[in-house]
């Protein structure tokens, strides 16, 4: 396929692939840690109208892990966890009930609640108050087989004045649910990236959960590439004024592939800050992207200030991207508060005019999709992230340029 | 010594319901060295053949030739036009977000040339083709023509011509929207690029303003998709004083 032939350049309004905003108030969502409180969505809910549910059976089921093998041969797990950089940071694991557990997160749908309940013993990590920790943490998840059902809690707490990055990859397969409950003390500045570099056929559902604390910073970067079904929810709430949440998301959606992220920054405290900016590029045949960022400024959160951006750049016919912004604002006393959102098909006019300074198409291709990602590339400010990033767009790029060839 | 040639072309662009006619048989040769200014009324097809030229996928040749030394230009792909030497600054230059000046010139010139230029001569080239353009060095850090204002994209457009170097040079309306002082600076880089690589030039505008300070060597009246009348200097003086017309009677007969 030659872009330059294509159709001329459009812009798909995400509006008008839409109904209307939901009528309920985000505060309403249900949250509950029993199982029965969440039947299997059909996909006709509201928070999964845009999600191939139909293909997911596997992973609401309310059953445990799909662990294999005995003591004498060996036991094989789903996935396996590989927790070397984080040893020092350990605590013992924490039951369904045991705190901080279930402090931040109570589950807010059926994969969070078949998560929690059939994780006996949550991974919990402390960082140490007033530490920097100048190496990033990792916690490294391989899934060992489609179709394995595994379950995952983390618990992370950062304590007062703490520094530090936590990587969380996802790689190899398998139905995975895994939660992942922050709580960022005061004055701490935590930094958490969850990769999905998952094989082609993993479905992963995730739910984060972060409160953060007075005058802490809190980042969260979700980066999605590969999964045949992927949707990570990225949840804030404060405990204090002067808190700063970031939620950043990149991801490349391939034919066949949903990659869905929501973000919900409850701001239920005054004087507090919010920056949410997800950016993704889409190619193949049903390719599907879906960003949903809910904001809700309550009424006693004054003088707080947020703003939310989704851009979506489409790179061939058959690819699909929706995006939905909801501002909720119950007080007038706010700094701040803005959205933005927009989905545009590659730019043939922009691929013409750096051809016609003598670069070649897929050079030219290549500027321009690296181009889109710059500023959020220069956002999540992790040089080991960001190449890994850059090496997955190049990667990406290179396929559909062999494909289309 | 380079010669394009373009022998009764036709083009017509494919709009939401037709296939449009708009070029009806131009002919035009440039050699290097020389200045050509094409002057015509807004919508005589002025931009149209500068887009034929380099190939804009919208627009399609249906009969006629052009050729760059010979070699057959309407077989070659956009990238590879410019790489034989062509060059359009266009009348709207396009952004591209993300994308930094610096990195946009090295990876054309890189193109260009088929191997990357060597850093040092490369770095002094810009910063002096720049401060000739009156372009501040912080220009080269900014997106490619983001947030640029009028001036600064033609400028720009004018800058990339200094650093490729092409052989022939369509300008398409590059002096339209400047100010004195711009124009000025713009005219300036071309005369310069001209004197120091013997470039052809085909100058589409809409005024005689530019040709002021660019001395054309052959003006060509262009009316209705062709050449309607060429001459050298002076027909530019009779179109100052007299507009375009008696050339649109002309044509509408
Ligand atoms: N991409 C296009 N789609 C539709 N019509 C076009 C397109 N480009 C040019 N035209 C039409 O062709 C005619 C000539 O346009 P153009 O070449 O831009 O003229 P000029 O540069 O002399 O003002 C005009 O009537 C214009 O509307
Ligand atoms: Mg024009």
């Amino acid at each position: 396929m030659t872009l330059l032939t294509d159709k001329p350049t459009t812009h798909v309004d995400p509006q008008s692939t839409v109904g209307a905003a939901p009528e309920e108030s985000r505060a309403a969502r249900l949250t509950s840690f029993e199982v029965s409180d969440f039947p299997v969505p059909n996909g006709r809910e509201e928070e999964w109208r845009f999600t191939p549910v139909d293909r997911l059976g596997g992973v609401f089921a309310d059953e445990a892990d799909d662990i294999r093998g005995d003591d004498t041969n060996g036991i094989d797990h789903p996935a396996d966890y590989d927790v070397s950089g984080v040893l020092d940071l350990m605590g013992p694991s924490l039951a369904p009930g045991q705190a901080p557990r279930g402090t931040v997160l109570v589950p807010g749908d059926r994969g969070a609640v078949v998560a929690s309940a059939h994780t006996p013993e949550a991974l919990y990590l402390t960082l140490e108050a007033e530490k920097e920790y100048a190496e990033p943490l990792r916690v490294n998840v391989h899934g060992n087989g489609a179709g394995r059902l595994s379950s995952a809690h983390y618990v992370v707490e950062a304590g007062h004045h703490s520094k530090g990055l936590l990587i969380l990859d996802h790689t190899g397969s398998a139905d995975h649910r895994g939660n992942l409950e922050v709580i960022v003390g005061e004055g701490a500045d935590l930094t958490v990236v969850t990769l999905q570099r998952w094989e082609d056929d993993a479905v992963h559902l995730g739910q984060h959960d972060a409160q953060v604390g007075r005058d802490a910073t809190y980042k969260h970067i979700s980066v999605s590439l590969g999964g045949s079904i992927v949707r990570v929810n990225s949840n804030v709430r404060y405990d204090g004024p002067g808190g700063d949440a970031t939620l950043l998301g990149v991801y490349f959606a391939d034919a066949g592939q949903h990659l869905e992220h929501r973000s919900f920054v409850d701001h239920n405290t005054p004087h507090t800050q919010s920056l949410v900016t997800y950016k993704g590029a889409l190619q193949g045949d049903g390719a599907h992207t879906v960003w949903v960022g809910d904001v809700l400024i309550r009424k006693e959160a004054e003088g707080i200030d947020t703003y939310e951006l989704n851009r979506n750049l489409v790179l061939t016919d058959g690819a699909r991207a929706d995006s939905i912004p909801n501002l909720e604002i119950e007080t007038g006393e706010i700094a701040g508060a803005g959205h933005a959102s927009s989905t545009g098909r590659f730019d043939d006019e922009q691929l013409f005019y750096l051809m016609s300074r003598g670069i070649d198409e897929t050079n030219a291709r290549r500027l321009v999709v690296r181009g889109f990602f710059a500023d959020i590339i220069a956002k999540i400010g992790v040089p080991e992230v960001v190449d890994t990033l850059m090496a997955a767009i190049e990667e990406e790029l290179a396929t559909d340029m062999a494909a289309t060839a | 010594m380079t010669t394009l040639e373009i022998r009764d072309l036709h083009v017509t662009v494919e709009t939401d319901t037709e296939e449009k006619v708009i070029l009806r048989g131009v002919d035009l040769t440039i050699n290097s060295g020389e200045t050509h200014a094409i002057m015509g009324p807004n919508g005589s097809g002025k931009s149209t053949l500068a887009y034929a030229v380099a190939g804009h996928p919208k627009y399609t040749v249906t009969s006629g030739t052009i050729t760059l030394d010979g070699e057959d230009v309407l077989a070659m792909g956009v990238d590879e036009r410019a790489q034989a030497g062509l060059f359009l600054a266009m009348q709207y230059p396009v952004e591209v977000p993300g994308v930094t000046v610096s990195n946009f010139l090295r990876t054309a010139k890189t193109s260009i040339d088929g191997e990357a230029p060597k850093l040092r001569t490369w770095v002094k080239d810009m910063k002096g083709a720049m401060e000739a353009l009156r372009m501040d060095a912080s220009f080269a850090e900014r997106n490619v023509n983001e947030g640029f204002s009028g001036g600064e994209k033609k400028r720009h457009e004018i800058l990339q011509m200094e650093l490729l170097q092409p052989k022939i040079a369509v300008l398409d309306e590059t002096d339209s929207g400047l100010d004195v002082d711009a124009l000025k600076v713009v005219a300036e880089g071309v005369n310069r690029v001209k004197e120091n690589t013997g470039l052809g030039v085909m100058l589409i505008t809409h005024y005689t303003r530019i040709l002021r300070y660019i001395n054309p060597d052959h003006v060509h009246v262009f009316v209705n998709g062709r050449v309607a009348e060429s001459g050298g200097p002076e027909l530019a003086d009779r179109l100052e004083n007299e507009g375009y017309d008696r050339y649109l009677q002309a044509a509408a007969v």
